[in-house]
């Protein structure tokens, strides 16, 4: 559906920037892991565009999350 | 109500506090000139950024903002040459940039993913019902401070350190000291050198024989990568920053929740409610006035200000918190706000290492206790706040049940 098709979003996460913090994990844990290194992991590159991700992307203390354009 | 308050006379504005609140003074220096100028406790002039925009950006900003130059000229500190220096400093994150921050800092983000948090979850339910079981025992009245607030960080940072436990009445009462900035200089840095001779016993005695807590995992899987003196520095500031702030979070929490009932009913009643109310309440006291002064590395400018390069900045934490430009009537403590974005723990590279288990411990401790004691109620006059501290808190608060 063309609906659920530009209702998502391309995030890109940073390993090198990321400092474990885990903000995205509490902030929307369907879409963010963090691997036994503590870094993030995206469990889907292309999830869709919620408050769980926005919220991630902006309290990400280390600046590691960013959201891509389309 | 009479309340004692403890503080010295001369706090820099941003250590200022009016019981929950930062001083008005705090308030109006942001809404006026933005930055200021304060004489820190250790009698150096430092720039004071109050916005939370600024303080945020100032935050993510390592390469301007620089936490690696040691701080000079403070009146009263005893002569140390460059060795000792490097050695008290050595394992410290807060104290170092990247690179050599990233570094330092690989080695422990493992040990505070919100999976492993999980996994410890069970044993700080035990450890809070123990000390819940206690006071029962024993009986109102109680000092929340010390039968609950401190004991519960400590313990849990002890068995996750792998700190003997029946060594805390020392810790506790060396960081408590070593943290005050009514204490001299002269005998806090004696306390530092005490605190790592204290934490260099522990891990030479991991070094022979690793244990199986974080301290032993440390020597274990990275005895080759670090120095003994850092393993020293990092135990020691786990160590200390793992029990002093959770502690304070708990009691002055506790107190501020005890004089809003409606907000407490809330938490205690509904589990939705825990996360946001732990988020807020860490907002709304905002405890660590500043965390580290940085120095700047070049000439910066906020709102119209130019800082020369060299100079030293602090963060009022509390006055970026309560800023109305971030966040909609932010004296008013709401724990359904749910909004994010606090600087409680900071942000940026040093962000709180240790907030995946500090919002773990703080989750689980308020809603236990509260339910454990539905009457809970402040004996009045006994909530003693302390302001000359690193951490604010209170020192004393009497309950009963
Ligand atoms: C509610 C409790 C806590 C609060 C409010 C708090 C607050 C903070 C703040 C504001 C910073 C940043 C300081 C700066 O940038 O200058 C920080 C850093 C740090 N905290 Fe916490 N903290 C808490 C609990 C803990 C606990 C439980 C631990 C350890 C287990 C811990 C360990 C650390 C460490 C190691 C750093 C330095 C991180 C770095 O430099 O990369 N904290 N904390
Ligand atoms: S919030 Fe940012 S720093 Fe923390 S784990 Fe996620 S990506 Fe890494």
């Amino acid at each position: 559906m063309s609906d659920a098709e530009t209702a998502t979003v391309r995030v890109i996460a940073d390993r090198d920037v990321c400092i474990g913090a885990g903000m995205c994990v509490y902030a929307d844990d369907t879409v963010f892991d963090q691997d036994d290194d503590g870094l993030v992991v995206l469990l889907v590159e292309e999830p869709p565009d919620g408050e769980g991700v926005r919220r991630a992307v902006q309290t990400c203390p280390s600046g590691a999350l960013r959201l891509a354009g389309r | 109500m009479s309340e004692t308050t403890t503080a010295p006379t001369e706090l820099p504005v941003y250590m200022l506090r009016d019981g929950f609140d930062p001083a008005p003074e705090l308030g109006a220096l942001r809404e006026t000139e933005r930055v200021g100028r304060a004489r820190s406790p250790f009698g150096i002039d430092v720039w004071v950024l109050t916005r939370h925009d600024d303080v945020r950006a100032a935050l993510a900003d390592s390469a301007r903002f620089s936490n690696a130059a040691p701080v000079r000229g403070v009146p009263g500190m005893p002569k140390m040459d460059e060795a000792t220096i490097r050695r008290m400093r050595a394992g410290n994150p807060l104290l170092v940039d990247p690179p050599e921050h990233t570094r330092l800092r690989r080695f422990l983000t493992p040990e505070f993913t919100v999976r492993r948090m999980r996994r410890l979850e069970p044993r700080i339910h035990e450890i809070v019902d123990e000390r819940l079981d206690a006071m029962q025992r024993s009986g109102p009245p109680a000092d929340l401070i010390a039968e609950f607030a401190l004991p519960v960080p400590s313990l849990v940072i002890c068995e996750l350190l792998g700190v003997p436990p029946e060594d805390r009445a020392g810790f506790e009462h060396r960081t408590g000291r070593l943290l005050n900035m009514s204490i001299p200089v002269d005998e806090r840095m004696r306390l530092q050198a005490e605190s790592r001779a204290y934490m260099s016993g522990l891990v030479a005695r991991e070094q022979r024989e690793p244990g199986e807590a974080m301290l032993g995992m440390l020597v274990r899987e990275h005895g080759d990568d670090l120095s003994t003196d850092e393993l020293i520095g990092i135990a020691n500031i786990l160590l200390i920053a793992g029990h002093e702030t959770t502690s304070n979070m708990l009691g002055l929490g506790t107190l501020a929740l005890l004089r809003h009932p409606d907000q407490l009913a809330l938490l205690r009643d509904d589990p939705d409610a825990v996360g946001p109310a732990v988020e807020e309440l860490l907002r709304w006291l905002s405890i660590v006035h500043t965390g580290v002064v940085r120095t700047t590395t070049t000439e910066v400018e906020i709102g119209g200000t130019r800082i020369p390069a060299g100079e030293l900045v602090v963060f009022a934490l509390p006055a970026a918190n309560r800023d109305p430009g971030a966040t909609t009537d932010p004296d008013r403590l709401d724990v359904t706000r749910g909004e994010v974005g606090h600087l409680a723990f900071g942000h940026g590279v040093h962000h709180c290492l240790g907030a995946p288990l500090a919002r773990l411990e703080m989750r689980v401790a308020y809603p236990a206790l509260l339910r454990r004691f539905p009457g809970l109620a402040e004996v009045p006059g006994t909530a003693a706040f302390r302001s000359f501290h690193v951490v604010y808190g209170l020192t004393e608060l009497q309950v009963t049940w």
